[in-house]
């Protein structure tokens, strides 16, 4: 059982005027994949270097298990970490990297072998043993460096944007190998990305982070149904959801123009009892929720604007339509039996009981009860 | 000339040089200057070595193939002067040395590369600052300072002042830089000991320039000349400095001092021949 406490940790660096991390709390619990996601420089990366003792904590604590960690070294941490740039040590063989942390924790030659065996078979690495790192493959290449930490048999994994530097058809099978190897080990799991749709695809929960803090803490059914504020809701998805300046005033939202919707009933009740009503507010909608296909238009007639294609992407099973409203830009994911040219002048409709509302300034979401950072379970 | 390097284009008189594109008329000149260049580089030791074959007759000639070469230079010099023990004084000379350097440059530059500490950089400069001054500005006090050791006439005298050169230091440390941060911090969590992280991690990254260290200070020392007749006793001499003293006893036995230098350089014409391009590619990356 190791559960890992973040609590209230603050980061600053000799040479930083502002926190680089700021009040970052959270508690971890056994065996759970917690992805940390946010943009470059979001202090996702930074966190998990200050869990692994990389890093000094400027402020607050940590905790794995009972024992406070802030100043212990990074090996008496019992954690094992992938690294972005794979990190093999160049000149040892394959079996050489994976055995060097055994070798150093004195376990015996046969014990070595065992494990080091083991980890080659979970990973399909056994006819590579002998080679170098130079020799290898970079999916190869992140599987011994994830064999290293295997061979550990650590409780804790930290996973440092381990697929970035993998092509995109590499990256999706390896992203499913590290799902299936969660899964075998059962170990608990830290991994950061900037990549929305590995936090989506691998995570127990997510941490949503923005400018050194965090932003929404919960399952990827949570922060993306459920955004807390404007950039959750703008991160999580692809493509982004799509986001208009609108007035709305008694159960209509308008832009001016033509984007002039009727909200549904329940969710005119929040916005006025909220006191929104006459005032600006942000209306945003994802792009799946936007439709092109005549049944959905002859249904919501109150729903539907005129738009012109800008440009026009053919998926496969979808389509991207880049449209364009009077002076908004948006993008919706429709049906690709419903292709659209670009230049063509095409009728949409919103579905708007997916709608999401922020408030212009706080960029908070609107809804009856504050959603909060971290969702109780 | 490599037909890969020259390309005849479609001029008549023009070349295409390395991407560069010359007419026949400067290509000639250009080779005329380098043949003419290497020529006079290369005629001192063509002449040296004539003259190890050459008898007492005709040492004095220009001439480099005369009519009576002959071996006895080299076999009166073996029965002359202890070849050997100068020998043996030069490889103890130079492979303690460059040992000494290797072990702590290598361990000098390693936390100015990696390790954060206060005044790091004020220690580079400092060290950056000493190859300003001329080796020569140091003889006194290194003379003080091995003879107050008790030091002279020692092996241990000749080699240490100037065996830790902060050239090999500044070389090493560029070479540690290259090395990734993560691959300092993937040992640590391995668990690994900062000895432990510069010995198994760092010291294979950074081989190549160890060799290339070794190297250069293999032709340093094994040419050093002026310190040994300072600090010891000519029972103590390497071949270079060994060779001047024959210089004075045998004034008209030149032919002495042309095979002994032929035997001298043998060694390091070897080690260059072996790792020429390793030791241009330093040099070259010295500079860059």
């Amino acid at each position: 059982m190791v559960e890992i406490d973040l609590n209230h940790l603050y980061k600053k660096y000799a040479d930083g005027e502002d926190y680089a991390v700021k009040d970052f709390d959270l508690h971890i619990k056994d065996r759970e994949f917690i992805v940390f996601v946010g943009p470059s420089g979001c202090g996702k990366s930074t966190t998990l270097r200050m869990l692994a003792g990389l890093e000094d904590i400027t402020k607050g604590e940590l905790k794995i298990g009972d024992k406070v960690m802030n100043d212990v070294a990074p090996k008496d941490r019992d954690i094992a970490m992938v690294f972005q740039n794979y990190a093999l040590y160049p000149h040892m063989t394959v079996a050489d990297n994976m055995a060097f942390g055994l070798k150093l924790r004195h376990y015996s030659k046969t014990d070595i072998k065992k494990r080091v065996d083991n980890a080659a078979e979970i990973l399909g690495l056994e006819e590579f043993l002998k080679r170098k790192p130079a020799d290898l493959s970079g999916g190869q290449r992140q599987r011994v460096a994830l064999g290293r930490a295997i061979v550990r048999d650590a409780p804790i994994f930290l996973m440092d944007e381990p697929l970035s530097n993998l092509d995109a058809k590499l990256r999706v099978s390896m992203r499913a190998e590290i799902a299936k190897l969660h899964r075998r080990l059962n170990t608990t799991t830290i991994y950061v990305t900037h990549d929305q749709t590995e936090a989506m695809t691998l995570a127990d929960r997510v941490v949503v982070m923005s400018v050194g803090q965090i932003q929404q803490i919960g399952t990827p059914e949570e922060v993306y149904q459920n955004p807390r504020n404007m950039f959750v809701a703008g991160f999580m998805g692809s493509p982004a959801m799509n986001f208009f300046h609108v007035t709305y005033k008694d159960g209509v939202i308008s832009d001016g123009k033509q984007v002039t919707l009727k909200v549904p009933e329940g969710r005119s009740k929040i916005l006025d009892a909220q006191g929104y009503n006459g005032k600006e507010v942000v209306f945003g909608i994802r792009p799946e929720d936007i439709h092109s296909e005549q049944a959905f238009l002859d249904t919501w007639p109150d729903a539907t604007v005129e738009a012109d294609v800008v440009v026009s992407e053919l998926l496969g099973a979808t389509e991207q339509l880049y449209l364009k409203t009077d002076a908004s830009e948006y993008v919706a994911n429709v049906n690709s039996r419903d292709f659209h040219n670009p230049g063509d002048h095409i009728k949409i409709g919103f579905d708007i009981n997916k709608a999401h509302f922020f408030d212009k300034d706080s960029q908070m979401a609107i809804v009856a009860e504050p959603i909060p950072l971290e969702s109780m379970d | 000339m490599q037909s890969s390097q020259v390309k005849r284009i479609s001029s008549r008189h023009s070349y295409l040089v390395k991407g560069k594109r010359m007419s026949t008329g400067s290509i000639v000149l250009n080779y005329a200057v380098m043949i003419i260049v290497a020529l006079i580089s290369v005629f001192p030791f063509l002449w040296i070595l004539s003259a190890s074959f050459k008898n007492n007759e005709n040492m004095s000639s220009i001439a480099l193939i005369t009519k009576h070469m002959t071996m006895v230079n080299y076999s009166g010099l073996l029965k002359f002067i202890h070849f050997d023990k100068y020998l043996f004084n030069s490889i103890v000379i130079t492979l303690g040395g460059i040992l000494i350097d290797i072990i702590f440059s290598s361990m000098a530059a390693y936390p100015l590369a990696k390790m954060k500490f206060k005044g790091r950089g004020f220690i580079s400069g400092l060290l950056l600052s000493t190859m300003i001054l001329p080796a020569s500005a140091s003889l006194i006090v290194n003379y003080i300072t091995i003879s107050r050791l008790g030091l002279l006439n020692t092996f241990a005298g000749i080699i240490l002042p100037g065996s830790v050169s902060a050239f090999s230091i500044i070389l090493l440390r560029q070479a540690y830089l290259a090395v990734p941060d993560a691959l300092y911090e993937a040992a640590r969590i391995d668990g690994a000991s900062e000895l432990r992280i510069w010995w198994s991690v760092m010291l294979p990254s950074v081989m190549p320039t160890i060799t290339t260290v070794g190297i250069m200070d293999f032709i340093n020392k094994w040419n050093a000349f002026l310190w040994p007749t300072i600090v010891a006793q000519p029972s103590h001499y390497p071949i270079a400095t060994a060779l001047q003293s024959l210089n004075g006893q045998f004034t008209y036995k030149f032919g002495y001092i042309a095979s002994s230098t032929i035997l001298s350089i043998i060694p390091v014409v070897i080690v260059f021949m072996m790792f020429q391009k390793n030791y241009l590619q330093s040099i070259s990356g010295a500079v860059k």
